[in-house]
C-alpha cells in the first residue's frame, strides 16, 4: 500500500509546528525578526534553538532507547549529575580559566554519565528488568547522588571556557546548536549508514527473534543506554554552563518527560521497532516553540503545562489508528482492542 | 512451608520490622507506639494514593498523574472554601468526583484509543498541574473551622498514643481496597487483566469497564489523598506533592507488587509506605544526615526489590512445565 502524504511519519509533527508558526505570524509577527548584532544573531527563533538544545540532545538519545522498546527515565537525574560533577571539578581547580581543567571536568562528567548509562544498560540487558523500572532506580537515587556531589548547595563557577559550552557563540550561532547538530548527525550516521539502526529496530520488534537471528542484543542494548546517558551528560553540561552553576535539585527537572514527549510527537512508537531521529528533532523544536510562543503571547507561563497537555493528547490521538478510525465512522460500540485480539487469535 | 507467592510480601514485612528494630536499638525513644503512629500520620496521604496506584499497577498500567491530582485537589478545595466560601460538605464530595472523573477519562482514552498509559497519564499530570496554576499561582490558606478541626483532632488509642483522623481514613481505604482486590469480581478482573489482557478479553471479562474503573479508582484515591493532604497542610498550592507519583510507585514496588501486573497485595503497599516512612524517621533521628539520603536509600531499596522480583519470577517461570 502506498503511504499517503498525511500518513508519512513526519507530516503531523511538521504540521503542528507549522500551525504554531502561523499562529505566531498572525499574533506576533516580530517572532520571526532576527537581528544581527556584534557578530551574533538574535531573535526568538535563535532563542528556541539555543534553549531547546538540551532537550533536543536528550531526546535524540531517548529516541534510540525507545526504538529498542525501552525507556530511560533517569536522564533528568543524569543532567543534574553531569552538571554537578563538572562544576565541582572546576570549582576545586586552582585556575578556573585554564582550558585543561575545563576539559578534564567535561570528560570526567561525561565519563560518569556513561558509567551510569552502563548501569542502566546492565539492569535492562543483563538482569532483564523492565526498562521503565530499571531506570526509575537511577531517577530516584540520581537526584540524591547529584545533591551529594554538590553537598546540597548550588555550586557557582566563574570559568569562562566552561561558560562557552552553554552560552558561547560560534560563527553567529550559539555554540549549543552545533552540539545538537553533532549529536544528531552522529546518531543519524550510526543508525542509517551502518546496520546498527536496523539492529536496534529489530530488537525493538522482537528481542528473542533478533537474538536467534544472531544479533548481539545485549551489547547493542548496553551501547544504546550508554549513548542515551552520554547525551544526557552533554545536555547537563549545556544546562549548567549556561548559568555557570550546578543545581542538584532543579537541573534537568522533568526533562525526561519532555524528551519522551518529543520522541512520541516525532512519530517514534513507544512500542519500539521503528524510530525517526528527524521527527524527534521536530518534536523537540515543537515543545520549545510552544513554550516560547506562550511567553511571547503574554499568556501566564504557568498555563504552559495545560497547553502542553492538550498538545500531547492531540498529537497522540491523531497518531492513534483507532482514534482515526472512530472519527471516520463514529465512536465504536465495542472496544477495538478486543475485536482485534479476538480476530487475531481466532 | 509458606506459599511461594507470599515471599515478596514477607520480605517486605520482615524488612520493615528489621528497620524499625534497628532504629530502636540505635536511638533512645525510637521504640514507642507514637513513633509508629507518626509514620502513619505523616504518610496518610501517600498511603491512600499508593493504594490506588496498586490497582493500576496490578492491571499492568501506570498512573503518573497522582501527584498533580493531589495538588489540584488541594487547590480546588482551598479556592472554593477560602475564596468562594462554599461549605466543605459540598466541596469534598465535589473534589472526589472531579478526581474520579479525571481518572475515568484517562482510563477511557487508554483503553479505547490504545495509547500507552504512560503517555496518557503524563498528559494528565501536566493538565492537572497546569490547572492548579490557572486557579492561582500562590498558596491559598484554609482557615475554615472544619479543616482546622480535622487537622487538630486526635483519636486517642489505648496506651497513650494517638492518630489523626486522616490515619483513620487511610486505614479504612486500605481495608476497603484489600476487600475490593481479593473478594470482588472487580478485583479478580484487575488481576486477570494484569496477568494477560488478551486472555482476559478471550475469557469474556469486562476488560473495558474494569480498566476504566481501575483508573477511576486511582483518580478517586488521589483526590481523597488530596483531601487528607489539605487536612495536613491546611493550604492549597500548585507545588504541593511534586514527585509524589514516584513515592507511590516506589511504595508499591517495595510492597512486592510486580510492575508487569497481575501479582501483588494491597497490604504489601501498606508496608511499602511504612518502610519509606521509617527511612525518613531514621534520617531525622540521625540528625547529621541530610534529607537527600532518603532518596538514595529508597533508590537502593527499589533496586534490591526489583532484583528480588526478577529472581523470583525467573525461578517460577523455570519451575513451570514448558
Amino acid at each position: 500500500m502506498k503511504t499517503r502524504w498525511w500518513n508519512k511519519p513526519l507530516f503531523w509533527p511538521l504540521a503542528a509546528l507549522g500551525i504554531l508558526f502561523l499562529l505566531n505570524l498572525l499574533l506576533k509577527p516580530e517572532f520571526f525578526a532576527i537581528r544581527y548584532q556584534s557578530g551574533h544573531l538574535y531573535g526568538s527563533l535563535i532563542d528556541i534553538l539555543n534553549f531547546g538544545s538540551p532537550l533536543a540532545i536528550v531526546a535524540v538519545g531517548m529516541t534510540l532507547v525507545i526504538a529498542t522498546r525501552g525507556i530511560d527515565l533517569s536522564v533528568g537525574s543524569l543532567v543534574a549529575i553531569a552538571g554537578a560533577m563538572a562544576c565541582l571539578t572546576i570549582s576545586r581547580g586552582n585556575d578556573q580559566q585554564s582550558l585543561g581543567l575545563v576539559l578534564s571536568a567535561v570528560l570526567l562528567a561525561l565519563a560518569v554519565s556513561v558509567v551510569l548509562g552502563l548501569w542502566n544498560g546492565l539492569l535492562v540487558a543483563g538482569a532483564g528488568i523492565q526498562p521503565i523500572i530499571a531506570t526509575l532506580i537511577l531517577m530516584v537515587a540520581g537526584r540524591g547522588i547529584a545533591q551529594l556531589i554538590t553537598s546540597g548547595q548550588i555550586i557557582t563557577v566563574t570559568s569562562k571556557p566552561y561558560n562557552y559550552i552553554g552560552a558561547g557563540w560560534l560563527l553567529t550561532l550559539p555554540f549549543s546548536v552545533y552540539l545538537v547538530a553533532a549529536v544528531f548527525l552522529f546518531a543519524a550516521w550510526m543508525t542509517r549508514r551502518t546496520s546498527l539502526g536496523m539492529f536496534i529496530e529489530s530488537i525493538g520488534c522482537n528481542p528473542t527473534a533478533s537474538r536467534l537471528a544472531g544479533i548481539r542484543s545485549r551489547s547493542i542494548l548496553l551501547a544504546v543506554y550508554m549513548f542515551c546517558a552520554l547525551c544526557a551528560g552533554i545536555a547537563g553540561l549545556i544546562t549548567s554552563s549556561n548559568v555557570s552553576s550546578a543545581d542538584g535539585n532543579n537541573a534537568g527537572l522533568w526533562i525526561e518527560l519532555d524528551a519522551i514527549l518529543a520522541v512520541v510527537i516525532g512519530g517514534t512508537s513507544l512500542a519500539g521497532g521503528r524510530f525517526s531521529l528527524a521527527g524527534t528533532l521536530v518534536g523537540a523544536l515543537l515543545i520549545q516553540t510552544l513554550t516560547t510562543t506562550i511567553y511571547m503571547l503574554g499568556v501566564p507561563p504557568e498555563i504552559t503545562l495545560v497547553v502542553k497537555a492538550i498538545v500531547v493528547m492531540a498529537v497522540c490521538l491523531i497518531q492513534s489508528p483507532s482514534f482515526r478510525r472512530s472519527v471516520a465512522r463514529g465512536l465504536p460500540r465495542r472496544p477495538i482492542a478486543s475485536r482485534q485480539e479476538v480476530s487475531g487469535h481466532g | 512451608m509458606v506459599d511461594r507467592k507470599y515471599i515478596p510480601l514477607l520480605v517486605t514485612i520482615g524488612l520493615f520490622i528489621l528497620m524499625f528494630l534497628a532504629g530502636s536499638l540505635r536511638y533512645p525513644g525510637f521504640l514507642s507506639a507514637q513513633v509508629f503512629m507518626n509514620l502513619l500520620i505523616d504518610n496518610a496521604f501517600l498511603l491512600i494514593v499508593a493504594v490506588g496506584m496498586t490497582f493500576v499497577i496490578l492491571s499492568g498500567g501506570i498512573d503518573l498523574s497522582v501527584g498533580s491530582m493531589v495538588a489540584l485537589t488541594t487547590m480546588l478545595s482551598a479556592s472554593l472554601i477560602s475564596q468562594a466560601g462554599w461549605p466543605p460538605a459540598i466541596v469534598i464530595p465535589l473534589v472526589l468526583a472531579v478526581g474520579t472523573l479525571f481518572g475515568w477519562l484517562m482510563g477511557a482514552i487508554i483503553h479505547y484509543f490504545q495509547i500507552q498509559p504512560f503517555i496518557v497519564t503524563l498528559a494528565g499530570m501536566f493538565l492537572a498541574r497546569g490547572l492548579c496554576y490557572v486557579i492561582s499561582i500562590d498558596t491559598i490558606t484554609i482557615n475554615h473551622a472544619f479543616y482546622t478541626k480535622m487537622a487538630l483532632s486526635k483519636i486517642r488509642l489505648p496506651g497513650g498514643s494517638f492518630i489523626s483522623i486522616s490515619v483513620a481514613i487511610a486505614l479504612l481505604v486500605v481495608l476497603l481496597a484489600a476487600y475490593l482486590a481479593h473478594f470482588t469480581r472487580f478485583g479478580r478482573n484487575t488481576y486477570a487483566i494484569g496477568g494477560s489482557e488478551s486472555s482476559a478479553v478471550l475469557m469474556g471479562l469486562p476488560v473495558a469497564r474494569t480498566k476504566m474503573l481501575v483508573y477511576a479508582f486511582s483518580g478517586f484515591c488521589s483526590a481523597l489523598g488530596g483531601v487528607v493532604f489539605t487536612f495536613y497542610m491546611l493550604s492549597g498550592y500548585g507545588l504541593h506533592a511534586v514527585g509524589l507519583e514516584l513515592d507511590a510507585i516506589a511504595a508499591v514496588v517495595i510492597g512486592g507488587t510486580l510492575l508487569t501486573g497481575g501479582s501483588g497485595y494491597v497490604i504489601g503497599t501498606f508496608f511499602g509506605v511504612l518502610i519509606q516512612g521509617v527511612i525518613q524517621t531514621i534520617i531525622t533521628f540521625e540528625g547529621t544526615l541530610s534529607s537527600w539520603w532518603t532518596k538514595m536509600v529508597i533508590g537502593l531499596l527499589l533496586f534490591l526489590f526489583i532484583l528480588l522480583q526478577r529472581i523470583f519470577t525467573a525461578r517460577s517461570a523455570r519451575s513451570r512445565p514448558a
